[in-house]
């Protein structure tokens, strides 16, 4: 497969064409804005923190293939998750775009998350990609406080 | 799509092919072996030999601190930056050498006017000012002005833009008043494409008494620009440009003021080099240009700069004009074949320069950059920094071709193919 058929698979359209989760939902402790100030990519994402668990992710995103797919992936791996648990998910995929194509992914963690492997290879993307993680970690956080 | 009829347009620059030869940097492959197409130059241009020739002599042979060494070198330095000077004052037609000012690049050349603007002065800008720009400026050309008018309690005003994506003029009368201090804007714009009608608004600008500064970055690299020849009250107060997309190096940008507006501003930065005298109470200023350029200035890069402006004279701007004025029509008409592609600007070549965003429905600017980066092809994707002039056609960002004095009608068709080869592989087809 060459550099560019790794970078955009099969599973990343899909998700870009069919986003899941998508649009924004009550009820949230927490709402964040985070952009990509180099290429204006923007989301706008909700945490709803239960008991525990994260309830629910809703969002609202501009931008390109990757980051759209990307938030996706991140629904469907974070939503019903304990929040420790999710967290780690998170360091599991952040240590994947951050590994130069160097890291080898692990399925049983991250899913379709796996996709992005190829992303890594491309350090211009790996903010596309990490856009949508980033927003939910902050949120994350805020709700966590807001319930404290 | 490479006919042969289609390689030679009228109004190419002559020996098109030898003029390739004198920038290195597109003999090289890319892609796993494709051939550069830089269809981004409106980012940065590339470089052509003679301009890192004289950079490498430069410090190969001549390097040393300019204007206070009392050697040979520093001699040697000195006459070569300041030589620098005297060919950029050529290119501009300015009508004083004096009037040059080396800055590190445009947008501190216009953060220089912006920021000594709020500084006390006959030309201080304060409450019940306004200064006016237009919804189509790089963010360089908005930012120091909302610093300006926030620090001064001073207010900002634009002009918005029509559909077609050219200034609104139409409420000329209710935005530049008797309250106007300063009237900037672009002479080309580096997301529309669109050519500013500069005399008009200059002149309309100085009838109430205001200043104005032209951002040239886009139109020094493909315009000619002659100042002494224009009616002094159409001629800008004020016209900045970046030394790296004029064929010469970063690190160097250049302020045109008249020497009128620039005895009147306060010096910018303290330092070295800008001093007449200095005691410990207060210090007296040296006259310009050394005024704004406190400490030690880009050397190299002026000599670089000299030689870049040189190459462009050389080359002829009407010529290089000309050149990028049949490419432009000829990549319209490349682009118009692309279904569910939007050209955002001006669609008549005439009124446009080289730059030319636009979008395609069901792919993000990203991916089509991506996708064509693996076909060999550089364009810009994103705003541009041009966020306002984006959200004002309502859209986030957009993919930006831009062509230049080596670019060839195969590439615009490289282009081209690559963009239909990008609908294909999002399945859009």
């Amino acid at each position: 497969m060459n550099d560019l058929d790794a970078l955009y698979q099969e599973i990343i359209l899909d998700h870009y064409k069919n986003p899941h989760h998508a649009g924004l939902r009550d009820p949230f402790e927490a709402e964040v804005h985070h952009v990509n100030p180099t290429c204006g990519d923007e989301v706008t994402l909700r945490v709803h923190v239960a008991d525990g668990t994260v309830a629910d992710v809703s969002y609202d995103a501009v931008g390109c293939s990757i980051s759209q797919a990307s938030a996706s992936v991140l629904t469907d791996l974070v939503i019903g998750k304990p929040v420790e648990e999710a967290m780690a998910v998170h360091e599991t995929f952040l240590a994947l775009m951050q590994g130069k194509g160097q890291v080898e992914p692990d399925e049983d963690v991250l899913e379709d998350g796996i996709a992005f492997a190829g992303v890594a290879k491309f350090p211009a993307r790996v903010k596309c990609a990490l856009l949508s993680w980033m927003a939910w970690k902050d949120a994350t956080t805020q709700s966590l406080e807001a319930q404290s | 799509m490479t006919a042969p009829s289609q390689l030679t347009l009228e109004g190419l620059l002559p020996q098109l092919e030898v003029v390739r030869k004198d920038f290195p940097i597109l003999e090289r492959s890319v892609a796993g072996g494709l051939p550069l197409v830089y269809l981004d130059s409106a980012n940065t241009s590339q470089k052509p030999q003679c301009v890192i020739d004289a950079m490498v002599d430069h410090l190969e042979r001549h390097n040393a601190n300019i204007a206070r060494a009392m050697h040979t070198l520093g001699a040697e330095a000195t006459e070569a930056f300041e030589g620098g000077r005297d060919k950029v004052a050529a290119f501009l037609g300015a009508p004083s050498r004096d009037e040059v000012i080396f800055t590190k690049n445009a947008s501190e050349a216009l953060n220089l006017v912006a920021s000594t603007l709020a500084f006390r002065g006959p030309r201080q800008v304060g409450e019940g000012d306004e200064v006016v720009i237009t919804e189509m400026e790089h963010h360089s050309n908005i930012v120091p002005w909302q610093m300006l008018t926030e620090r001064t309690g001073a207010t900002l005003r634009w002009f918005g833009l029509t559909d077609d994506g050219r200034l609104d003029l139409s409420d000329i009368d209710e935005l530049i008043t008797e309250r106007t201090k300063v009237v900037s804007f672009t002479w080309v714009s580096n997301m529309l494409g669109t050519i500013n009608p500069v005399a008009e608004l200059t002149r309309r600008a100085h009838e109430v008494g205001a200043i104005v500064v032209v951002d040239a970055s886009q139109a020094a690299p493909q315009l000619p620009i002659d100042l002494q020849a224009m009616a002094p009250e159409e001629r800008p107060d004020a016209v900045v440009f970046t030394g790296h997309k004029v064929v010469g190096p970063t690190g160097i940008g250049v302020l045109w003021g008249s020497r009128a507006l620039l005895e009147e501003l306060p010096p910018f930065l303290g330092g070295g080099e800008m001093i007449e005298t200095v005691r410990m109470e207060r210090s007296t200023y040296a006259p310009i240009p050394h005024k704004f350029e406190a400490g030690t200035p880009p050397i190299a890069e002026a000599v670089g700069l000299g030689a870049a402006v040189d190459y462009l004279r050389d080359l002829g701007l009407d010529d290089v004009r000309r050149h990028e004025h049949a490419l432009t029509a000829y990549a319209l008409d490349g682009l118009a074949t692309v279904p569910g592609l939007t050209v955002l600007g001006p669609l008549d070549a005439e009124g446009r320069g080289g730059a030319i965003s636009f979008e395609i429905d069901g792919v993000h600017p990203h991916d089509v950059a991506q996708v064509l980066d693996a076909r060999g092809i550089a364009v810009r994707a994103g705003h541009h920094c041009a966020k306002p002039a984006h959200a004002r056609f309502g859209v986030q960002s957009s993919t930006r071709m831009s062509s230049y004095l080596y670019t060839t009608p195969a590439e615009i068709d490289a282009l081209v193919e690559g963009l239909h080869y990008t609908r294909s592989y999002f399945k859009l087809d």
